[in-house]
């Protein structure tokens, strides 16, 4: 079956047909988990996030208001949550200490226990977009819509919310900018919550500090941001628009630092590996794709014959290491750049993890890098050397 | 580096050999190496000639080699054309395809495709049309059965969509104009999209048509050629479904979007069976050509939109074999 071949997944996709995809990045295979004869058209699957830690169970939300639990391992459903409740397609899903928070479009977010019964529930505002998780602090939300600017809830005080966003200044014609949250992402080592718009804004607030208008403000093109993370060095957000365009945005410089090629549709999702410098990017257009945020280069680029809406990355996949498992007939100079390379990530990663030194270790990391990277360069011009001159002799 | 060792144990000699073929027939000069101008033309006249000659004795050769072997000649070479020499597409779809199938049966214009309803189109131009895209809109009108022209009168496309809801419009055609020419068609499907946006060229209205046939009101049949991508599959569904899904086959009429290259063309002809074999055809008019720019889900709504494709000049033209639809 075809389940068979991709024999393990590094990415799972979401269709707006309702169909669920596994996608083996190194193989290049994808295969649907689920069934044609048990699909409807509400069963769009708008939302997905772990289940669990090890990632092994993935959570899916469907338009009619009903959360899946996938078992990648066993390759099943293995268990269903009716969310009902409010009105609207789901806007957010996320798994806090066993619980599951969901947030439906008119704003109601509801605490199901494992027994399926809701334990809490509170208003967020109606016109909902979007519902995120903090991956720092899990009992933290963030919540934003239509005419609805963000707000940090925190899940065991749900009364009052943490932090409420102004809107912006008229602009200079003295004109209202309309409040259109369209995505939300939280940045690392800061309590900072990045915000993409419609009105084609890229919003920093800091909850921190007393003022509640955004601290910093990027825009990029014209259309309505749809997407947004975090990228792997975390002044940098990848964001998506309504007509397919791709960017790396550098939250210092203020600017585009890179506009990804070869987008044709909307995106309605993106991801950055936790540990590896790549962005996959899903929509509209029907394919997925994996670019290196480095060097800008397309890695993966696979067609999936339905409309995309959501993506999830395996942390322990293999995607830059794909060049190395098939690579018996390639030369071996590349196999050593990927050792070397997934080598020093590995590395770096034990580094990251004290909280204190962050920055100071961060510099001697990106100088290490910087050693690693020269050396490399002169043990290949000197390889290079030593093998004309030995030519020449010849 | 790793393929450059491999051949270096070759001795010198040996390598320039096998390279080498025995190659007598033309002459070996390298005409850019003349520097005197006029010198080199007439080298380059000279070894064209040659080339054309000898390009002759093989073609004759080859003739009557496949004249005396008869029918175990070997067969005639195909040419490459930039159509059989196109880029592979992934999203080339196998119409059997189940996932295909489910998702065209979930799409917008399903319901036209179940016989749901009867295409009722709303056809209309941009603010202040001239002659020729009024007489333009007036022959699409004639071509389109159920179809209704209107004055634009400034409305706004967001409230003309809501307008023709509410009428009971299936689609609406609104055509551009640009120096008085026809240049822009945009097509939404109603009550909620997808839609579309082609750009118009070499219009030719029904009087400009040599030998045109006068125009019957009988209800056409369709005939979508050569849509072969996903992409290409939803903009012919769209192009289906403003015609009805009934042709009246006493008319005759049929009309046909012909997709070569991203160029959809459309023609609009009648048809008389001479015999058995033989059909004539001819040409009602009008025809023009259609060439794709974006495919927007949802109706028309170019700042807030969320568009299915784009096409993005520079980055997607980039192949003259590549194509989309």
């Amino acid at each position: 079956m075809m389940t068979e071949e991709c024999e393990r997944f590094d990415m799972l996709i979401g269709c707006e047909t309702g169909y669920f995809k596994g996608v083996n990045t190194v193989k290049k295979k994808s295969c649907n988990l689920n069934k044609l004869n048990s699909l409807r058209k509400e069963d769009e699957v708008m939302l997905m996030c772990w289940n669990n830690e090890e990632e092994t169970e993935v959570c899916l939300g469907l338009r009619r208001q009903l959360v899946k639990t996938f078992s990648v391992d066993r390759l099943c459903f293995t268990d269903e949550v009716d969310i009902s409740g409010g009105s609207g397609p789901p806007r957010g899903l996320a798994k806090c200490e066993g619980n599951l928070l969901t947030c439906v479009e008119s704003g109601l977010v509801s605490v199901w226990n494992v027994h399926h019964t809701k334990t809490a529930e509170f208003e967020v505002g109606d016109n909902i977009c979007r519902m995120r998780q903090s991956p720092f602090k899990p009992s933290i939300l963030a919540t934003g819509g239509k005419e609805n600017n963000l707000k940090l809830w925190d899940v065991q005080n749900p009364e009052k919310p943490v932090f409420v966003a102004k809107n912006v200044r008229p602009d200079f014609l003295d004109l209202r900018i309309p409040v259109w949250v369209l995505d939300i992402q939280f940045l690392p080592g800061t309590e900072k919550v990045v915000v993409g718009t419609g009105t084609h804004a890229i919003h920093v607030y800091d909850p921190l500090t007393p003022q509640r208008r955004p601290v910093l403000t990027v825009e990029f093109d014209e259309y309505p941001i749809t997407a947004l993370a975090v990228a792997h060095s975390a002044n940098n957000v990848v964001v998506g628009n309504t007509r397919g365009r791709m960017a790396l945005i550098d939250l210092r410089k203020k600017a585009l630092a890179h506009a990804y090629r070869g987008v044709a549709g909307s995106i309605r999702c993106i991801a950055c590996h936790p540990v590896k410098p790549l962005v996959a990017s899903c929509g509209l257009d029907r394919f997925v794709r994996v670019h290196d945020i480095n060097s800008h280069k397309l890695q993966l680029k696979m067609y999936l014959k339905s409309r995309l809406n959501c993506l999830l990355m395996k942390t322990e996949d293999k995607i830059v290491e794909e060049s190395k498992n098939n690579s018996n007939d390639t030369d071996e100079m590349s196999d050593e750049d990927v050792d070397q390379e997934s080598d020093s990530l590995w590395l770096n990663m034990e580094n990251i993890g004290d909280e204190e030194n962050d920055k100071q270790e961060r510099h001697v990391k990106d100088v290490n890098q910087y050693r690693e990277k020269k050396n490399l360069k002169r043990l290949r011009y000197g390889s290079t050397q030593t093998k004309s001159h030995f030519k020449r002799k010849r | 580096m790793a393929f450059s060792s491999g051949d270096s144990n070759v001795p010198e000699s040996v390598k320039n050999a096998d390279f080498e073929e025995p190659d007598t027939s033309l002459p070996k000069t390298n005409i850019s190496k003349i520097r005197n101008k006029m010198r080199r033309m007439t080298e380059y006249v000279k070894l064209k000639k040659e080339k054309q000659r000898l390009k002759r004795i093989a073609r004759k050769k080859r003739l009557k080699e496949a004249k005396a072997l008869g029918d175990s000649a070997p067969p005639k070479k195909v040419p490459k054309t930039i159509e059989n020499t196109r880029e592979p597409d992934d999203a080339m779809v196998d119409p059997q395809d189940e996932e295909v199938q489910f998702d065209e049966a979930m799409d917008e214009m399903a319901a036209y495709f179940n016989k749901d309803y009867v295409p009722k189109v709303l056809v209309t131009s941009s603010d202040n049309p001239h002659t020729r895209t009024i007489r333009f809109c007036r022959e699409l009108k004639q071509t389109i059965p159920n179809a209704e022209f209107r004055w634009r009168n400034r409305a706004s496309v967001k409230k003309m969509v809501k307008g023709a809801i509410e009428r009971g419009f299936s689609d609406i055609v609104l055509i551009n104009e640009d120096r008085r020419h026809p240049n822009g068609m945009l097509l939404v499907h109603l009550p909620d999209g997808p839609t579309a946006h082609f750009k118009i060229s070499n219009t030719k209205l029904c009087r400009e048509v040599k030998h045109h046939a006068t125009w019957s009101e009988h209800r056409p049949e369709v005939i979508l050629n050569n849509f072969n991508t996903r992409l290409g599959h939803t903009v012919a569904r769209m192009l289906a479904s403003i015609f009805h899904y009934e042709p009246q086959f006493r008319g005759r009429r049929v009309v046909t979007f012909h997709n070569q290259r991203d160029y959809i063309f459309f023609r609009h002809h009648r048809y008389e069976f001479k015999n058995e074999k033989r059909a004539a055809i001819q040409e009602i008019g009008p025809k023009f050509t259609l060439k794709l720019r974006s495919l927007q889900k949802g109706t028309f709504d170019s700042k807030f939109g969320e568009y299915e494709w784009v096409l993005k000049r520079h980055q997607m033209e980039t192949s003259r074999r590549r194509f989309f639809l």
